[in-house]
């Protein structure tokens, strides 16, 4: 699987990932509609992004959630109906909800904010399986 | 498949889904399946305002349909069905609800029964706050709403098969001209055994994507089936537009969204070490009530079984197939509509046949399960399924099969009454036996298709039984049996279920631990009080299409510190900004209970209105307040004496079994009518139990027709 990871040592804070991940998604620069949300910690910073682990998938009243090709989790716009379900159920609190569409949204790996961060401190990766390992990944 | 069906379409009214605003379409659907009259009724801001939706929906419609004397089989009796401006909400668990109300079969009043299923909802997304059928058609028919189409119509589909596991799959085959359109089909059915009992239940569909069929949820109270199949209806079907999770078009989207993401993950959290709901559904709840000895056991004599176990939580979770989103509306991830997936039948007419059981729920498995005495899971399975597709409630057929049960142990049957069948308490084979020919209308199944109240009579009538015996062991108030909780040592729970509108149904309230184990409301003025919140608080969800299992069944343990514990705050919390957030009315918890008792009331006045609803129809049979029998008592003998110590301080060395029987019966007969009277007063109702005058009016529910109802009355009391 091709995932997002993050080397929070090279992290400035810069949150250029956020507002490119926001402006790509929704053409808004509010990082509440972010799939990838920095934070400060006492020695400097952390993310959270989805790592593709599929429990979600199991939630999903509806099918609208599916594992593509690459091991992506994405969500059928047309067959969700905006419970929240995943949302609740995330064990990693990373699917988020846009209300004025009543959707679920969620990273899909897409790589835009790879391109964005000034510090190369994102990056695609290629996994065997799903970890937490690629919210601190030094590359 | 489509172009083989045989449709006739008797009648057609077009129209075009309005938009929905706010939770509401404002308008209702009225069809008369006699005259094959289809017509759009508006919804005023007023009939929200004082009636809000759901139940209180239907009562307005109700009301305003049947006269003075309407019997259930009368023409101009309804089924009236309608969510509530929340129904249909994906965002908080548990808010895809239907609530119907009709005149009942069993208890001849006003009956209300909820279930889960897609109907309500898809209705509402599809131009309708509620449905009202009236008339009786000449031939069996369906009505289909088909807002893909634009149309109503009222239709013979002669091929149709009758019980409701076949229905289901036929229909949604027939009216999906693609399989994606099943998911946004519902439908609500009964089945041959409605036909042939009062005790009809209304099966609410969902289409299951996982599973890839149809599936059921039940409203069996008060036997609506009965009154379906009476008026020669198949099923009233919705085919709806695809829709989403903002299809109520709420005023505050991002608000619900705040709420729904909290109450979400508090279940991720909590459920899997609290009542794993997610896992077993309400089955959790055998092994506990038998624990507290309040599991009903052959027909509410005991209240635990060493067998209990055998159908308990645990056994459960390994019979019903996990791992599969099982909720009955969208969101709802309590997701205790769990199945049993290819159970093969071993009886009946489907014998053989690998099908799909639904639940079973707690009520089912203390209903046709311990309270005959039967704790054999594949039994307790079969009855249910069967039940099910009959179209029979499983709380009252349980509860009519153990008191004939009981009537063969005492003698007042036998086996040339009962056709050869020996009715002991647990025998399984006897009661699928009874199920089978209730539904061919044969036999013995022709008694038990009454229910308790009407079976009663018959035993009285036809074989000489005892009548204050047959009274004290039949457990029905009103008319309606009772659901699966034994009441004999909480004063407050036997006034949940007695001074309750319909009938003995836990819904209004459920005062067991507050009352008898955690002694939180020790005075009469005490449980008066809870006698009026909790009945509020409960009506109102089905005033919005709510559940109430996410209010109470998964809760952080952080409210064990809150100052009502039992009320569950911030939760309450959660249905306020819900509500706000939908219908953009602002309320508070002070409305939320204002708007219950407009609601309440209006239905107190309605039965009174039908010639009951007073203090006489309140009482519970003894069997739900004290020991019946000399059996009885000496089960719990240690419990009862020490009782007559503390309470009367008599001696009960000293007394006679029967002389200590007669103390217990006095006293715990005369505290009944002080709670009567205690619960009256805080409603604000007269000593007879009749709403005042003053109380309607504060209410603002003092419509001249109300009026007219309490005014007589009152004049017959005075």
């Amino acid at each position: 699987m091709k995932v997002l990871a993050y080397d929070a040592q090279k992290c400035t804070g810069a949150r250029e990932c956020e507002v490119t991940c926001a402006q790509t998604w929704f053409k808004v620069q509010d990082v509440a509609k972010s799939s990838i949300r920095i934070s400060v910690k006492d020695d400097g910073f952390a993310a959270q992004f989805c790592i593709q682990c599929g429990k979600c998938i199991e939630v999903c009243p509806t099918e609208a959630l599916y594992y593509n090709k690459q091991g992506i989790v994405l969500l059928k716009k047309d067959l969700c109906v905006g419970c929240m379900s995943c949302v609740g159920f995330c064990p990693y609190g990373v699917m988020y909800f846009a209300p004025e569409e009543a959707l679920a949204f969620k990273c899909v790996a897409c790589g835009q904010c790879v391109k964005a961060c000034p510090q190369e401190a994102l990056k695609i990766v290629e996994l065997d399986e799903a970890s937490t390992d690629v919210w601190n990944l030094r590359f | 498949m489509t172009n083989k069906i045989i449709r006739h379409v008797l009648a057609e009214f077009p129209y075009q889904t309005p938009r929905i605003e706010r939770g509401y379409a404002n308008q209702t659907l009225y069809v008369n399946v006699g005259t094959g009259e289809i017509k759009a009724k508006p919804v005023s801001d007023e009939m929200k305002l004082k009636f809000t939706g759901g139940k209180g929906f239907d009562l307005w419609l109700l009301w305003h349909a049947v006269h003075d004397d309407t019997k259930w089989d009368s023409p101009e009796n309804e089924i009236v069905i309608s969510t509530g401006p929340c129904g249909g909400i994906t965002q908080y668990p548990g808010s895809g609800k239907s609530l119907v109300t009709t005149v009942s079969p069993t208890t001849e009043i006003i009956t209300d029964s909820n279930a889960g299923g897609h109907f309500g909802p898809l209705l509402k997304f599809s131009g309708w706050d509620a449905i009202e059928v009236q008339g009786i058609a000449e031939k069996d028919v369906m009505v289909i709403v088909d807002a893909i189409e634009g149309k109503v119509t009222i239709e013979e589909m002669p091929d149709a098969p009758n019980d409701t596991h076949l229905l289901g799959r036929w229909l949604y085959d027939v009216l999906a001209e693609k399989p994606q359109e099943k998911y946004y089909i519902a439908m609500v059915s009964a089945g041959t055994g409605a036909e042939h009992s009062l005790l009809g239940c209304l099966n609410f569909s969902l289409y299951d994507r996982k599973r890839q069929d149809v599936r059921y949820k039940q409203a069996a109270r008060g036997g609506p089936g009965t009154v379906l199949r009476q008026k020669h209806i198949k099923a009233l079907v919705v085919r709806a537009q695809p829709f989403k999770g903002d299809a109520n078009h709420p005023a505050d989207m991002e608000r619900i969204a705040r709420v729904g993401a909290d109450i979400q993950r508090e279940i991720a959290t909590w459920d899997s070490v609290q009542n794993r709901m997610r896992n077993r559904g309400t089955s959790y709840l055998v092994e506990i009530m038998s624990d507290y000895d309040l599991l009903p056991v052959n027909n509410f004599k005991f209240g635990s079984h060493p067998q209990a176990r055998d159908i308990n939580g645990a056994y459960w979770e390994t019979r019903v197939t996990q791992g599969l989103p099982d909720g009955c509306w969208y969101g709802c991830t309590v997701a205790c509509a769990h199945a049993v997936d290819g159970f093969e039948l071993q009886t009946g007419p489907y014998k053989g046949h690998k099908v799909i059981v639904d639940g079973p729920e707690y009520e089912t498995i203390g209903a046709i399960g311990s309270t005959c005495g039967i704790f054999d899971p594949d039994a307790i399975l079969e009855l249910n399924f069967y039940c099910d597709t009959y179209g029979i409630d499983t709380i009252s057929y349980g509860n009519t099969i153990s008191f004939l049960m009981e009537c063969y142990e005492v003698g007042i049957l036998d086996q040339e009454k009962t056709g050869g069948l020996e009715l002991t308490f647990g025998n399984a084979a006897a009661s699928l036996e009874i199920l089978h020919q209730l539904a061919r209308g044969e036999g013995l199944g022709k008694i038990a298709a009454l229910g308790v109240r009407k079976a009663k009579t018959y035993v009285i009538e036809h074989y000489g039984a005892d009548p204050q015996f047959v009274q004290d062991i039949g457990m029905e108030n009103k008319g309606m049996e009772y659901s699966m909780y034994m009441g004999k040592e909480s004063l407050a729970q036997q006034g949940g279920y007695a001074l309750t509108n319909k009938g003995p149904q836990h819904d209004e309230a459920w005062l067991i631990f507050m009352d008898q184990v955690n002694n939180q409301i020790p005075t009469f003025e005490d449980k008066a009080e809870a006698l009026h919140y909790f009945p509020m608080w409960r009506t109102w969800f089905g005033l919005c299409g709510f559940c109430k299992l996410p209010w109470n069944d998964v809760v952080d343990p952080k409210n064990s510190k809150s100052a009502e514990p039992a009320k569950i705050p911030h939760h309450v919390q959660n249905y306020v900004d819900i509500f706000s957030a939908v219908t953009g009315r602002e309320v508070d918890i002070n409305e939320i209970i204002a708007m219950s008792e407009r609601v309440y009331n209006f239905q107190r006045v309605f039965n009174i209105r039908l010639g009951k609803g007073l203090r006489e129809h309140d009482y519970p049979p003894y069997r739900g307040v004290g020991p019946v029998t000399e059996e009885e008592y000496e089960s719990r003998r240690e419990r009862y004496d020490q009782q007559l110590r503390e309470w009367l301080g008599l001696d009960p060395d000293a007394m006679t079994l029967q002389e200590k029987m007669a103390a217990h019966r006095h006293y715990r007969t005369e505290r009944y009518e002080r709670l009567m009277d205690a619960v009256y007063e805080r409603r604000g109702w007269t000593r007879n139990g009749v709403p005042t005058v003053e109380k309607l009016k504060a209410l603002g529910i003092d419509f001249p027709e109300v009026l007219a109802v309490v005014e007589k009355k009152l004049r017959a009391e005075d």
